[in-house]
């Protein structure tokens, strides 16, 4: 396990940052920023005419770590520990859980506790508990 | 214009997760793991990034919603549902746990794709999969007799 440190300033920044992300992209398009249900609607069935500005929003998150890069020369640490087989497992239930809830962390953890949703509430708590439990029995089971 | 803005806001978000350090699935997994509370390892900057992101939001949100319309498009498309299905349980357990084996959800797993990292591709081919297999699932004749249809507007 790799130990990481508690940075309550800059999580609050990044997190104000997504919040305003969130904003302005109900300002621009009307709609949620929901980052499974836009990633989800890159594929068929098509049902509306959004698929270039879905693509744009996915790309804009990509390039975020070369922009960095190319205006501080780095980028901060990133340790992904799985190995392949946990990150084939671990991504199927992501992408196939997160479109069956109709959500995930941003559409139902930002975007509907900030209006307020039960429905996205009883979803938050629920991804959480069982992210939570995962971690846990992985990590401490034995 | 409009694809550029919705670049453009895609990149803050990215950036907002690299600032809040949520790009690095350590980082998650150390919050989600609440042993750790006892340990001295729990890491509790997740929660901080979600209560900056819903204050924003929460505050956004309510100025935007005034407006008539949005900028580019002819109305809000906003969810409508409130009753607590099987689905808005079981969707959410089953990404809790695919977040908890690896540490990312799928904002970050695509922000990650930028890191250059072999890691993140692998995670975001198998995320799109699982995606494009519920879609599948939840259209099939068969299956919509059982369950109740997803709310599009909600992610």
């Amino acid at each position: 396990m790799v130990t990481t440190s508690f940075t309550p300033i800059a999580s609050l920044v990044g997190g104000a940052m997504i919040g305003l992300a969130a904003v302005l992209l109900m300002w621009a398009t009307g709609r949620i920023a929901g980052v499974s249900g836009i990633a989800a609607r890159l594929f068929p069935p098509y049902e509306d005419s959004e698929l270039a500005g879905r693509l744009a929003f996915v790309a804009g998150l990509a390039a975020a770590p070369v922009l960095v890069r190319l205006v501080t020369g780095g980028l901060p640490e990133q340790t992904i520990a799985a190995g392949p087989a946990l990150l084939i497992i671990g991504g199927l239930l992501t992408g196939l859980g997160s479109v069956w809830g109709s959500g995930c962390t941003s559409g139902h953890g930002v975007c509907g506790l900030s209006r307020l949703s039960v429905r996205s509430l009883v979803a938050t708590i629920t991804f959480m508990a069982a992210g939570m439990a995962t971690v846990v029995l992985m990590r401490h089971w034995n | 214009m409009a694809i550029l803005v919705q670049f453009a806001i895609g990149l803050i978000f990215g950036l907002g997760l690299i600032v809040s350090g949520m790009s690095n699935p350590a980082k998650v997994l150390n919050f989600l793991d609440v042993a750790g509370i006892q340990a001295g390892t729990w890491d509790a900057s997740l929660a901080f990034v979600m209560a900056g992101a819903v204050a924003v939001t929460f505050v956004g949100f309510s100025r935007v919603l005034k407006l008539p319309r949005p900028f580019f498009a002819d109305r809000f498309y906003l969810p409508t549902r409130r009753d607590i299905d099987p689905r808005i349980v079981a969707g959410p357990a089953i990404f809790g746990i695919g977040w908890g084996l690896v540490g990312f959800c799928p904002g970050p797993a695509l922000t990650a794709l930028g890191f250059g990292s072999l890691s993140a591709v692998i995670f975001v081919v198998a995320m799109c999969a699982g995606m494009v297999l519920a879609r599948f699932i939840a259209q099939l004749p068969s299956s919509t007799r059982y369950i109740t249809p997803a709310d599009p507007l909600e992610t």
